[in-house]
């Protein structure tokens, strides 16, 4: 799979910072990401991975730096910004709203209304059906709320919700964490589908077998700088290893400034 | 043999519910309202479920019930508001003070002019969305808990009242006003009937439409039989809430009054009953309203979606803290209202109007179902609360239960339903 790197990015976060009470979450990091490519985030809890792509997806806004769009800088100031630029995020803790059906969770902040402007919950109802029979076909429960849901099943409305509406940047925080093999695989089969259609992701996850299934490039993060970034075909699993627990940029890689001097 | 026949009946009965897509909480309810009901009629010799009763508890209970359907947004989003009381009369001092002062000597337009109600109304509930919105300011914008703005606005506003009056009781209210008052203005027989009537088909019509929506989409629907059955069971409480009302005849003097205000001998035997009345109609009215916010609205949906998971709301892009606003606001100007039905019944406005409507309030929320905990919560439910509450308040006096123990009897009612809502969520799993 050839990815053209030599064009404009999509998304460009340039020299970000991110201080919480004087401790640096994130400390000048740049990473970028290229249409149909997955790039991967890898650090320890507390690396800084989440805060960096939380200033992307509209949850946080950085103290420094810049983020580019289509080499347009932008500034994402809330959730509601990201979704103008098509960015969409699968959040670790999922972020449904338990007490509602899969629908009205599939289109919170986004109903789809009718010519008197009330909801039209039946249309929703019947593109949701639609949405998760591609997704997850063992889906029923429509009526439901989403509190009793199964992790994989949350996971599929989480999904749904983030693929439903064009997006052109999707950010997944450890979307297989909570998830047996078989949804695992569902997963993973969904990302080569929307890497397809040229979508930019960016993978955040603590597994380093899974980033190099699943991921072009990583980028390893190691107490809020960045160690190093890497094709996933130029480094061992232990290289990735290496980079994420001392903070070593093997060979292959280009280090960051987080990488240790030796 | 009876070990076989015992699973079966639990689930045919479950079967029945299903088919009828029937709210078994909201059935639960209205069987202890009617328990409660049947009860303190056979305990007052029959002096309870009668038509001067019922009329009289209908209009106790509009009030409360009609800040009860704001309460339910309140507290759905986790919030409290402990204000509504003193707002309630921050509302009727400035609705009495509009109509007595203001419009008659400021603007000139004398007493019992058109105009007057009308104008009283709107300044009064602009007054409660105003105040509202203020609270939600602090409580949306500045981070100030819910609990703490609205202890405060307990007592902020029930002095404001105070301090706009300096204390005096302000009455008689305008003519047109007091219709919305409960006995000073109702329908009537033959309009009540008409309003039924029309309440009925509507009834059937908003059932045809959701089945053929529901058709279009190819989803499941109910047995056609269900149907049949719901849409009779409506239009018998509809049309048997009308008939008790149109049942309770005006008195014969107030009758002949009426005859001679306008010049004309009554003739013998001849009786009205009162129907429905106009407060009643506001309530119905609120109530669909509220419903159609709360289930058909971006806003309801938002609302409840805050009150689940407050966090996935604001990173769905929802602003939550201009929702907050908004139900406050909400709140507020249905305390006007209720302040207009209040001091209508009363007929004057006096400084201790809605003096505990808070606790009123929110215990007829949370007895029809509002969970404290946020994201669960009914319109019907609330108002069904406030009618309970009513009930068995004036069910107690009429007995002839002691002041003290009427109270007490309440207070541990409120916690004993809110008890037996939360072993019926453990047990079904429903949260």
């Amino acid at each position: 799979m050839a990815i053209d790197r030599n064009g404009t990015p999509l998304v460009e976060m340039r020299d970000i910072s991110i201080a919480f009470g004087g401790v640096k979450a994130v400390d000048h990091v740049t990473v970028d990401l290229y249409p149909g490519e997955v790039v991967g985030l890898l650090g320890h809890n507390g690396a800084g991975k989440s805060t960096l792509i939380k200033c992307l997806s509209g949850a946080y806004q950085q103290d420094s730096g810049d983020i580019y769009i289509n080499g347009d800088k932008v500034s994402i100031s809330n959730p509601r910004d990201a979704r103008r630029y098509n960015i969409e995020t699968i959040y670790q803790t999922l972020a449904l709203a338990d007490n509602l059906d899969a629908a009205s969770n599939l289109f919170l902040g986004r109903e789809i209304v009718g010519p008197t402007g009330l909801l039209d919950d039946n249309k929703m109802e019947a593109e949701t059906r639609k949405v998760m029979h591609r997704l997850n076909p063992n889906f029923k429960n429509f009526n439901s709320p989403v509190s009793s849901y199964s992790g994989g099943q949350r996971q599929s409305v989480a999904i749904a919700r983030a693929v439903h509406f064009n997006a052109k940047i999707l950010i997944m925080d450890e979307p297989t964490a909570a998830l047996g093999p078989h949804e695992t695989q569902m997963v993973a089969d969904l990302i080569q589908e929307l890497k397809r259609q040229g979508l930019g992701i960016f993978l955040i996850d603590h597994d380093v077998h899974q980033v190099k299934k699943l991921c072009d490039r990583a980028n390893v993060m190691k107490n809020g700088q960045l160690v190093g970034t890497a094709n996933v075909e130029d480094v061992s699993a232990d290289d990735l290893l290496g980079m994420i627990i001392a903070g070593k940029c093997p060979p292959g890689a280009i280090p960051g400034p987080g990488a240790i001097q030796e | 043999m009876t070990d076989a026949d015992k699973p079966a009946r639990p689930a045919q009965k479950k079967n029945l519910f299903a088919q009828l897509e029937l709210d078994t909480r909201l059935l639960g309810m209205i069987g202890a309202f009617i328990i409660l009901c049947i009860g303190f009629h056979l305990v007052t010799d029959g002096r309870f479920l009668t038509s001067r009763n019922i009329f009289n508890l209908t209009i106790q209970t509009v009030s409360v019930a009609i800040m009860a359907t704001g309460m339910v947004f309140v507290i759905v989003t986790r919030n409290i508001d402990l204000s509504v009381g003193s707002l309630l009369a921050t509302c009727s001092a400035v609705m009495a003070m509009t109509q007595t002062f203001i419009t008659p000597e400021v603007f000139g337009l004398g007493l019992n002019h058109p105009a007057t109600a009308p104008i009283a109304i709107v300044v009064g509930i602009a007054t409660g969305v105003v105040i509202g919105a203020f609270q939600g300011y602090i409580i949306g914008y500045l981070g100030v808990p819910a609990f703490i703005v609205t202890l405060g606005g307990l007592l902020v506003w029930r002095n404001v009242a105070w301090y706009l009056t300096n204390g005096q009781t302000i009455g008689p209210l305008d003519r047109n006003f007091m219709q919305f008052g409960g006995i000073n203005g109702t329908l009537g027989e033959t309009w009540s009937w008409i309003i039924g009537i029309i309440a009925v088909l509507f009834a059937f019509y908003s059932f045809w439409r959701s089945r053929r929506s529901k058709i279009a989409h190819e989803f499941p629907v109910k047995p056609v039989w269900a149907e049949v059955v719901m849409a009779g069971i409506t239009a018998i409480a509809i049309l048997g809430f009308v008939a008790v009302l149109n049942n309770y005849d005006v008195p014969r003097r107030r009758l002949q009054q009426m005859f001679e205000a306008r010049g004309e001998v009554m003739p013998d035997g001849f009786t009205q009953g009162y129907g429905l009345p106009i407060s009643v109609l506001l309530l119905i009215a609120v109530a669909i309203v509220m419903t159609i916010v709360a289930r058909r609205t971006r806003l309801g949906r938002y609302i409840f979606a805050t009150g689940g998971n407050p966090d996935a709301a604001e990173l769905s892009g929802i602003n939550t803290r201009l929702l907050t606003v908004k139900i406050f606001a909400i709140m507020g100007g249905l305390c006007g209202l209720a302040a207009l039905v209040a001091s209508a019944r009363l007929s004057f406005h006096s400084n201790d109007i809605g003096t505990l409507d808070e606790l009123r309030v929110i215990a007829a929320a949370v007895i029809g179902g509002t969970a404290l905990a946020g994201g669960v919560g009914t319109i019907y439910g609330a108002i069904l609360g406030a009618l309970i509450m009513q009930s068995l308040q004036s069910g107690m006096a009429m007995v002839g239960v002691d002041a003290p123990f009427q109270n007490i009897v309440v207070g541990a009612v409120l916690v004993i339903a809110v008890l037996i809502d939360t072993i019926y969520r453990m047990r079904t799993g429903a949260k």
